[in-house]
């Protein structure tokens, strides 16, 4: 197996930023950091799961939080950055917007499978969590990956939302439309 | 795994602070706190047993209405949820 590294887990990032059109935080310090969280969970778990998140230690649980987790597309467009800044947009990146702490975005009731199963919530905690977060978390509507493509490649993706950029031409985001044909399969 | 205690001078407050290990905002968390001489107690929940992560979950959970880390809890009843300096200066009065 290969040695895991700042470097390896440093490299894959950004090339998955260069990928997908973020940047890496401009912050040394701070990078420095969460690139070190994001080598002790690889170590750790098997799989570079977010450094500021939960893991559960169990893959299928913790798929949605490994690094670059199903949440950085939304959180980047919305605050600039991900839910643990390791990914940034160019605005951020370059200096001329500062991201707020971004909330999380994840579903509570999935954060709970890093916690013992037996600990059931009880009702008043629930209610609170009501008060305090305006949510009912008790019912979580989870968002419905669709067909979208770019208008300038014809690249294909099924996800919730389209990507930030296209992967392949780097178009913007503005450039995908969803694909709403009714596809028929005929016997 | 029980709290670990930071000791310092300036320990008006009750101050307590779920973290993660691996979390670089925990450790800035702890480490703002640790340069203003506050003195606090934290645990990182990544490292606790499973039975300890249960109870954590309730104590979070029923205060912040999240489990979001780092959770700061000033005086049992302020809370702050992430790295926010001006919410930690104004609560502790630094």
């Amino acid at each position: 197996m290969t040695e895991i590294t700042i470097e390896t887990v440093l490299k894959r990032a950004e090339a998955d930023a260069r990928t997908y059109g973020y940047y890496l935080n401009p912050d040394p310090e701070l990078l420095q950091g969460l690139l070190e969280g994001l080598k002790v969970n690889e170590e750790r778990y098997g799989y570079p799961s977010c450094p500021c998140r939960l893991a559960s230690g169990k893959f299928e649980h913790d798929r949605d939080i490994i690094c670059p987790c199903d949440y950085r597309d939304p959180d980047v467009a919305e605050f600039g950055a991900c839910y643990c800044r390791l990914y940034v947009s160019k605005e951020v990146f370059e200096g001329k917007k500062e991201p707020p702490t971004v909330p999380e975005r994840r579903p509570l009731e999935k954060q709970s499978r890093a916690y013992l199963a037996t600990s059931e919530l009880k009702a008043e905690t629930v209610e609170m969590q009501k008060v305090l977060t305006g949510k009912d978390t008790a019912k979580v509507v989870e968002p419905k990956p669709k067909l979208w493509y770019c208008k300038q490649c014809g690249y294909v993706v099924f996800r919730d939302e389209p990507p930030y950029i296209c992967p392949i031409c780097k178009a913007k985001r503005e450039m995908f439309a969803e694909i709403k044909t009714l596809i028929e399969f005929v016997v | 795994m029980p709290f670990s205690k930071v000791s310092g001078r300036n320990n008006a407050h009750k101050v307590v602070v779920y973290a993660l290990s691996t979390c670089v905002w925990c450790k800035m968390t702890k480490q703002f706190l640790k340069d203003n001489n506050v003195e606090f107690e934290y645990i990182d929940v990544d490292l606790c047993e499973e039975k300890e992560k249960a109870r954590i979950r309730e104590e979070l959970q029923s205060r912040s209405g999240g489990l979001s880390y780092p959770t700061t809890i000033v005086d049992d009843k302020i809370v702050i949820v992430g790295f926010k300096k001006d919410k930690l200066k104004e609560a502790l009065g630094i």
